[in-house]
């Protein structure tokens, strides 16, 4: 017991140092996916065919195979067909590598979320504006909008619940999050047993940013309660 | 001078005719009901002057102004600008969610200010005393500050008249007002209308409510198939329909009460 408190500091400090890491992938990801997310829904809606086949084929490839499989592709596929490094050096190459696979699959998940927000507001809402004069734009921002963002809430915070655990999938090209800085400790120990408790410990981390994430998500939803579309 | 002439309005979705050359006019003040079984083509009729649908062709005019026609070239502006004499009612009301009974009936007047329409009020203040007003005409004044979601069927309806009235139309469109409505509703809605009617507003009703359309309308269109197959004052079509259509269809509308 006296060698857990003995440690619990360093422990401390070098998964605190992880979830900085993990953070760093979980907030980049959002900036990117979430507009990127947008422009890939209008392709799946698109009435142009080949933007809508295209559109669609590779939402399907990128939701259809493991994320962990892009991103060992992203990563090792440029070095392996150019025979170069374009992801650069170290520590930074990785974290470019995993935030561009992190993007264009978050992207492609909340592509189809945006699309079921745009296409679940009644149609009879764009002709009563219509009818009223109003522009489209007027349309879109004054009444579709707000309809819409209060359809994506519930789906949009289960999906980025989601991307907080997936993090820990950069841990397979070795980026230095949070589950890389507990299992180090694993593998420094030679095999002691308790040594697995900072790989453990992590959990909290997850548990208590999901949590917050959850609370935070609870009361956009109660502030856009008080009406029903 | 008629304030709605309507001449040979012709309507295709791809290969099918919904309206073959549909001709009628209308006077200021006149109350207009349309009736017909489903797929008639009375709906198509109000979306075509509404411009929520495009005629294929044939021509349309008010106050003796020329709103659609061949000569006309319907920009976005000019659509949005011409379709502002016709107010729409729909069955299913349409309001807008998010906004309290008032913001709703005041929404597109202040947009429209804001726009520096020339139809448009000429102050905020005089658009909420406006709205409030027609908050009273449609008797929900005490209900100014409601969510569409706190209110029953017909008293949204109700606000979506007023909303239709802020906006100043020439004339006044109805798509089946209370089809949407439970029956012991639809009465508050059609007294709404009945009274419109004395303060002598131009409207056109699209509907199923055979005693209403008896009793309120100056005139009755009778459609069947996309075509006007019978016109006339509510006794000429109701008490001695023409065409074997209407017979029919009347003795079938009948055959339900």
């Amino acid at each position: 017991m006296n060698t857990f408190f003995e440690y619990f500091p360093t422990v401390f400090q070098a998964l605190n140092e992880g979830f900085l890491q993990t953070l760093k992938i979980f907030i980049v990801t959002l900036l990117g996916a979430l507009p990127l997310g947008l422009i890939i829904s209008f392709g799946s809606m698109s009435k142009f065919k080949p933007l809508f086949a295209v559109t669609k084929t590779f939402v399907w490839i990128i939701r259809g195979t493991p994320l962990m499989l892009q991103l060992l592709i992203i990563y090792y596929g440029p070095g392996i067909i150019l025979q170069e490094n374009v992801w650069g050096q170290g520590e930074t190459g990785r974290f470019i590598a995993t935030i561009v696979a992190f993007i264009i699959n978050y992207s492609c998940y909340f592509s189809e979320i945006y699309r079921g927000g745009i296409q679940g507001v009644p149609h009879g809402q764009q002709e009563a504006g219509q009818v009223l004069g109003l522009s489209k734009s007027q349309i879109f921002f004054k009444i579709t909008l707000l309809q819409m963002i209060k359809r994506i809430v519930p789906p949009m915070s289960n999906e980025i619940i989601t991307l907080v655990k997936d993090t820990s999938l950069a841990r397979i090209i070795a980026f230095q999050e949070v589950i890389w800085a507990g299992e180090a400790f694993l593998k420094a120990s030679n095999g002691v047993p308790s040594a697995i408790w900072p790989l453990f410990f992590t959990g909290i981390y997850y548990l208590l940013f999901s949590g917050i994430l959850t609370i935070l998500f609870g009361l956009i939803e109660k502030k856009l309660s008080y009406f029903r579309s | 001078m008629a304030i709605l002439e309507v001449k040979n309005i012709e309507k295709h979705f791809g290969k099918t005719e919904v309206l073959k050359n549909i001709s009628f006019s209308l006077e200021k003040g006149e109350v207009l009901a349309i009736i017909g079984s489903s797929g008639s083509g009375k709906t198509t009729l109000l979306r075509c002057l509404n411009f929520l649908e495009i005629a294929s062709s044939g021509s349309i005019e008010v106050n003796g102004e020329t709103v659609f026609g061949k000569d006309i070239k319907l920009t976005d502006n000019i659509m949005r600008k011409n379709r502002l004499h016709f107010g729409m009612v729909f069955q299913n009301f349409n309001l807008f969610p998010q906004y309290t009974a008032f913001e709703n009936i005041t929404l597109a007047p202040k947009l429209a200010l804001k726009n520096g329409a020339e139809t448009a009020k000429k102050s905020v203040e005089e658009i909420e005393k406006f709205g409030e007003e027609l908050l009273k005409t449609v008797g929900l004044f005490d209900k100014r500050d409601f969510y569409p979601c706190q209110l029953s069927g017909g008293q949204q309806q109700r606000v979506a008249i007023a909303r239709a009235l802020a906006m100043q139309p020439d004339i006044l469109c109805f798509d089946e007002p209370t089809s949407a409505l439970d029956p012991e509703l639809t009465g508050e809605v059609l007294r709404v209308i009945k009274e419109l009617k004395g303060s002598d507003r131009t409207m056109i009703v699209v509907t199923h409510e055979m005693n209403f359309a008896r009793g309120v309308a100056d005139k009755v269109i009778f459609m069947a198939d996309g075509v006007v197959e019978e016109i006339g004052t509510p006794e000429e079509v109701f008490s001695n329909p023409k065409s074997e259509k209407t017979k029919a269809f009347l003795a079938k509308s009948l055959e339900n009460i």
